[in-house]
């Protein structure tokens, strides 16, 4: 009944929240700024490479005949329509930030942003 | 136990109720795979009432009706590779001893959202999808914490006799 929060369930919500923030600086460090190019794959292949500096608008076909409609504009990409059922994709919006990526499952299709200023960076410093 | 069968499709019909509820309001906040969990608070209250094989029942039952219901038979098996890992996870706890129903409900949002997040990176093999993996779990804290505390204030207002468990 009068069940009070107990030690182990603020242990776990340190550990969880701690990891989450490493994980998040871990990730900001590791790549951040814009990307440069939208890496789309389906089933784990690649299947094109689009960069976010040319505006353009992409049709894509998922696994089982699913048709997605890619957008770039502005150097961020974006769903425009898909004929998934749960359309989660197209809610998700624009992605630029390198890392970031769009999944549509049910297609089996993923966007994903490469590049940003450390890759850059490391192309000059070599 | 009396009545045991009509107290199940009661906590059935409300897991449902919740399910609606949250395919109502589209809690959509900008990160893929980000919910409320509301249905979990059905599943917890008969976790503590029952046990493990009849909160189970009535997690496989919500599952597929709401999927059916509300979605579709790909959102029924996303939503099942979700539902088993932090299913798991929250009974362990519970057996555990030393987590109140807020450590386990706590527990369920973040192995729910982990298991999605595998269930995408097995779909799409992407490894990019671990990206969202810190969002993901920061966000399964604060929705378990809610509804753990939901349920333990529902809890409170069904009595001892109801939830004997706790």
């Amino acid at each position: 009944m009068r069940e009070k929060i107990k030690r182990n369930d603020v242990y776990l919500f340190l550990v969880i929240a701690f990891a989450a923030f490493f994980l998040f600086f871990w990730r900001s460090c590791a790549a951040s700024g814009r990307g440069t190019a939208a890496v789309v794959s389906r089933n784990g292949e690649t299947i094109g490479s689009y960069p976010l500096h040319t505006d353009g608008r992409i049709v894509l076909t998922g696994d089982g005949g699913g048709r997605n409609v890619l957008v770039i504009r502005d150097g961020e990409a974006y769903m425009e329509e898909a004929d998934c059922p749960d359309k989660l994709c197209v809610k998700q919006g624009p992605v630029g930030k390198n890392g970031e990526s769009i999944i549509c499952l049910p297609h089996k299709l993923a966007v994903q942003i490469i590049g940003g200023e450390t890759g850059e960076a490391d192309v000059l410093a070599r | 136990m009396k009545n045991k069968i009509a107290y199940m499709g009661l906590f059935l019909s409300f897991a449902l109720i919740l399910s609606y509820v949250e395919s109502l309001v589209p809690f959509y906040f900008g990160v893929p795979g980000v919910k409320l969990g509301l249905a979990n608070l059905a599943v917890l209250l008969a976790l503590y009432r029952y046990g493990w094989k009849e909160a189970l029942a009535l997690n496989l039952a919500r599952v597929f009706l709401s999927g059916f219901l509300f979605g579709n038979l790909f959102m029924v098996m996303y939503s099942l590779a979700g539902a088993a890992g932090s299913f798991m996870v929250m009974c362990l706890l519970k057996r555990a001893k030393g987590f109140s129903i807020i450590g386990v409900s706590m527990a369920g949002g973040v192995c729910h959202n982990i298991g999605q997040i595998l269930v995408a990176y097995f779909v799409t093999r992407t490894a990019g999808v671990a990206f969202y993996l810190p969002v993901l779990l920061a966000a399964g804290l604060v929705t378990g914490l809610l509804i753990g505390l939901l349920a333990r204030e529902a809890a409170k207002y069904m009595g001892k006799e109801f939830v004997k468990n706790l």
